[in-house]
């Protein structure tokens, strides 16, 4: 692993603090009763793209660890590592994209939310029953089902709010262009 | 706002050890606890969790609104485990008897006993990771992932967001404030892709800031020699004395109790059936 | 003068990103404890002077250097951005993003940790920093959040302080201060400079504040240049300053008004040191009897009225205790206060945000606390300090249509609204522009213009200047009076002490949750006894009027306030 510059310490610090907050207080009803909708994923998948895997990894594993610290229900090393591995598998797919330079067109669009969804039925679908088996030793079914109702919600919110986030950035960044006033 | 991870402060053997033993112990007991299924194990863990809160003067109405959480989650996933496989403890322990009913939804012993351990396993768990955050003060926390060998970089990336937990959450307040004033809705009237399209009104200009924070922050820790050296020092960080030691050794054999269990009996499971 | 420790020659600096230099032709020396203040307005180009100082320039910030920077002997570019860190002590504007710590030790500690001090020389050179700033034991285990701007100021410089620097350097210090905390803080940094003997460099465009100690130099910077390079009493002696941009001192203003003529040996750089000839006094005395006082405001009828309001947060802190006070239809008021005084929980009390205990909230005779946060909006606007917490479209047009859509206003009704707003507004040839190609200035007027498309009868705002140079808050605050010409009641929270004196009517002063004033600004600024409890800071304009031998100093900063409104709308 290269040395990390300051820029991405501070950045998988705040991302993590964002995750957090986003996760811990942030409660969108969602149409099942009693769950709510975890728009931490549209960040976190943000984040991902504009500072790489291993930052995208890192964010999600302390965030989500944190927010179990913090609700109490122990901490589960399942879903916490599953979070840490979309990271991962999000920034590799999303290599190509240069939002961090401003750009993200329609093309980038599509590979960001085909990749989101492809990640979290990977993530969800297998990554997280299986260790969920190996720890607990519960039984496959719950966990698959789980684990689809998971993925569907995380993609919805990756391709909305990740998007919605990822399109205001590129917008935010100055470009040389050719701007008029007009009377 | 400020205590978000509850920690509390109290004079107590357990509040005296290193925040790397206790994080290291918590570790070493959670793995002991994963790994096996054996439920005369299982039933020792919370035993001694309960003791361990006894000796670390933390009481019940302090944890009581993190047991809540704890008791809702152990319920549903019950319940979950039930509804979708009632027949998973015929599968693991290979004997079918029926208490009443009948068909797939006939209870077992077998599926109780499953159940049963379900539940141990979830208390052996959860109770020592509560005792962790009640006991450890947020900053010895980095300095503790650095003693037990994770990079100080990662380990201060930690450190900062425990730091800027509360200034975001005061941020996203304020800009969701202002938001809703001007007719930003994100509850149940309206429908989920408008909530989604709602919430990311509040989240553009809090992420955005967040990225000048980010550009702030790098810079104020630059200027202040971060990263200077291949180690660095910690204020809070403390040697290791007797206790941590007696500590971390005990943790060590709870861990090979369990992988001995493990190999008795042939498989994770301790099987009464046979 | 001792040996020079920081040399500029023939400096110059262009960011990659950008099509011409930031800085051009760049001489400057600085010594071994001297004291020098940077000025000049935005854009002048001295925070990037600040970051070649302290070696972000080239280190994080790359670009093109010409000539030479030399840091004690040698060039900076040939050092590491650490090595700098050693030698320049920097203490940025932005407090809490310096403030890295959890608690006060662990962030005085952070540099040392990074140069691996451990055991007990960590501890005692820590706490010796601290003590040297004054910060109590008692508050070395405290976080961030619950401290004050002054004392989270005080942090910063304590962790610079744990290394022996041989310059200090201040990235504007007053900007997120109350009046009486910045006082402090430029007397603090004097006492540090008298006991290290290091070199003091101070950005910052508010030169009457950082006056109110010795400064040795004022190096004055406009487009990329250094315009002068003098001792504070020559440069207030010019007209450089104001040509700039940069609001000179009010006294100094005063003077100029009186027609007195102002040079060095009237030592003009402090109000203290200043002596004026008895031909001069009878100047500012003769001024003062030939300007009219303004004509009194016609009756207005009562908008807002708060009564006994009372108010605490769920952790049980009691904001506001029983507070009783009215805004007119039609007035420019201020709310003034330090941080935690209970201002800002006003302001959201009355925008419904938060809902009082006790007491009433009438607005236009009718209680408002039957109504939703959004239904406040339709007739109470609310504009956040930072402009880029409340933008969340891409286009300026969908963000000040953005209320009016959430009210699913017709599409034709919400063209007609935001056209007419935009071009109250200024807007308007921007019309088509993304938001970010604005300026901070550009963008907090849409921010306004997002709210006032919404037509509301009044329109609070938090700190509508802060961290504004002398034109853009002079901008700012003329766009605001041309609103409350148009009707508009507007009510601004601050705690910018010119603010309040030049433009609003009325303040209102809150301090501990309570309202311990409410009169004309002049009074209140002229009023010992309040101005301390609100932590604010007496006006020179008074204390000129004092020196003067006039009775009156009241009327004096009264009738100076009338005529700079004379002035301004000729």
């Amino acid at each position: 692993m290269k040395k990390f510059s300051v820029k991405t310490i501070v950045a998988i610090g705040i991302g993590a603090a964002l995750f957090f907050v986003l996760g811990r207080f942030v409660a969108i009803p969602s149409p099942v009763p009693n769950t709510n909708i975890s728009i931490q994923y549209g960040l976190l998948a943000f984040m991902t793209v504009l500072f790489g895997p291993i930052a995208g990894m890192l964010i999600g594993f302390i965030g989500h660890a944190l927010i179990d610290f913090s609700f109490g229900w122990g901490v589960w090393w399942s879903w916490v590592i599953t979070s840490g591995v979309f990271g991962i598998l999000f920034g590799i797919a999303t290599k190509k994209l240069r939002l961090a330079d401003g750009s993200f067109g329609k093309k980038d669009i599509l590979t960001f939310i085909i990749a989101g969804v492809i990640c979290h039925v990977i993530c969800w679908g297998a990554v997280a029953p299986v260790l969920d088996i190996v720890i607990y030793a519960e039984p496959i079914e719950k966990l698959f089902a789980q684990g689809l109702v998971s993925a569907i919600a995380n993609s919805v919110t990756t391709a909305i709010v990740g998007t919605l986030l990822c399109v205001a950035y590129a917008a935010a960044k100055p470009k040389a262009g050719s701007l008029k006033e007009e009377e | 706002m400020i205590n978000i991870f509850n920690y509390i402060d109290r004079p107590s053997p357990i509040h005296r050890l290193t925040g790397a033993t206790k994080l290291i112990c918590v570790l070493l007991w959670s793995f002991a606890a994963m790994l096996t299924y054996d439920t005369r194990f299982l039933a020792v863990m919370p035993v001694l969790s309960v003791l361990l809160f006894g000796v670390s003067k933390i009481k019940l109405k302090d944890v009581s609104f993190m047991l809540g959480f704890t008791a809702a989650f152990m319920v549903l996933n019950n319940v979950m485990v039930f509804v979708f496989s009632p027949q998973h403890g015929m599968d693991i322990y290979g004997t079918q008897h029926i208490l009443f009913g009948s068909g797939r939804y006939a209870l077992t012993s077998e599926q109780l006993f499953y159940h049963l351990n379900l539940l141990l396993k979830y208390l052996s768990m959860i109770p020592i990771v509560l005792l962790f955050i009640c006991t450890t003060n947020p900053s010895e926390f980095a300095a503790s992932l650095n003693r037990i060998g994770v990079k100080y970089s990662i380990a201060y990336s930690v450190a900062l967001a425990l730091r800027y937990i509360p200034d975001i959450q005061r941020e996203y307040h304020d800009i969701s404030q202002a938001q809703q004033a001007r007719g930003i809705e994100m509850s149940k009237k309206e429908s989920l892709s408008k909530r989604l399209k709602s919430a990311s009104a509040i989240l553009i200009p809090l992420i955005l800031s967040s990225m000048d924070r980010i550009e702030t922050i790098s810079n104020a820790m630059e200027l202040r020699g971060f990263g200077k050296n291949k180690k660095r020092t910690w204020y809070m960080g403390r040697r290791f004395s007797r206790a941590d030691i007696l500590c971390m050794v005990f943790c060590a054999l709870l861990l090979g109790i369990s992988l001995l269990l493990n190999y008795l009996n042939g498989s994770r499971f301790f099987n009464p059936f046979i | 003068m001792s040996d020079p420790i920081l040399c500029f020659k023939n400096f110059g600096f262009q960011y990659n990103a950008q099509s011409s230099p930031t800085l051009y032709d760049i001489n400057l020396t600085i010594h071994k404890g001297e004291k020098v203040l940077i000025t000049g307005p935005s854009g002048c180009g001295k925070s990037t002077l600040a970051h070649c100082i302290n070696g972000l320039v080239p280190f994080s910030y790359k670009g093109k250097m010409e000539g030479s920077l030399t840091l004690g002997g040698k060039e900076t570019k040939d050092l590491s951005i650490f090595d700098i860190s050693h030698r320049v002590g920097t203490v940025l504007q932005d407090s809490d993003g310096q403030f890295i710590g959890l608690t006060v030790a662990e962030d005085i500690a952070f540099s040392l940790e990074n140069d691996c001090v451990s055991g007990p020389e960590l501890y005692e050179r820590v706490n010796a920093a601290a003590g040297k700033v004054g910060i109590s034991e008692e508050l070395m285990r405290h976080a961030p959040g619950e401290l004050s701007g002054g004392q989270k100021q005080r942090v910063s410089l304590a962790g610079v302080m744990v290394d022996d620097v041989d310059i200090f350097l201040f990235d504007e210090p007053l900007a997120n201060l109350d009046p009486a905390t910045g006082k402090q803080a430029i007397e603090l940094i004097d006492e540090i400079q008298r006991q290290t003997g290091a070199a003091v460099v101070i950005i910052e465009h508010r030169v009457e504040d950082v006056l109110h100690r010795h400064v040795d130099r004022v190096v004055l910077m406009q487009q990329g240049r250094i315009v002068s390079d003098s001792t504070p009493d020559e440069l207030l002696s010019g007209p450089l300053l104001s040509e700039c941009g940069v609001r000179e001192p009010l006294y100094i203003t005063a003077l100029k008004y009186a027609g007195v003529q102002i040079t060095p040996a009237m030592h003009p750089a402090h109000i203290d040191t200043l002596s004026l000839s008895q031909a001069d006094k009878e100047k500012v005395r003769s001024w003062f009897h030939s300007t009219p006082a303004a004509a009194a405001k016609p009756q207005r009828p009562v908008l807002l009225q708060a009564e006994n309001v009372s108010f605490s947060y769920a952790n049980g802190h009691h904001a506001l205790k029983d507070i009783t006070a009215s805004v007119l239809k039609g007035e420019l008021i201020a709310i003034v206060g330090t941080n935690g005084a209970g201002k800002s929980t006003f302001s959201k009390v009355v925008c419904g945000f938060e809902t009082h205990q006790s007491g009433s909230i009438r607005f236009a005779g009718e209680d408002l606390a039957q109504y939703s946060i959004k239904e406040h909006a339709d007739r109470i606007g609310y504009v956040m300090q930072n402009p880029n917490q409340m933008i969340s479209k891409v286009l300026i047009f969908d963000e000040v249509a953005l209320g009016l859509r959430t009210r699913g206003v017709p599409e034709e009704k919400i063209t007609e609204t935001v056209n007419n707003t935009l071009k109250i507004c200024g807007l308007w040839p921007f019309r088509k522009w993304p938001v970010s190609a604005l300026s901070y200035g550009q963008k907090k007027r849409v921010t306004i213009a997002s709210i006032l498309a919404l037509e509301p009868e009044m329109i609070i705002l938090d700190e509508p200047t802060a961290g504004q140079d002398y034109r853009h808050y002079s901008e700012i605050m003329e766009f605001l009076l041309d609103l409350n010409r148009r009707g508009i009641t507007i009510v601004m929270i601050t705690h910018d002490m010119h603010l309040m004196l030049e433009y609003a009517e009325r303040a209102v002063v809150f301090s501990g949750g309570r309202v311990i004033a409410d009169a004309p600004c002049a009074d209140i600024l002229t009023n010992a006894e309040i101005v301390s409890r609100a932590s604010l800071k007496e006006t020179s304009l008074y204390t000129l009027a004092l020196l003067s031998g006039l009775e009156s100093g009241r009327e004096f900063v009264q009738r100076f306030i009338d005529y700079e409104r004379e002035v301004y709308n000729r």
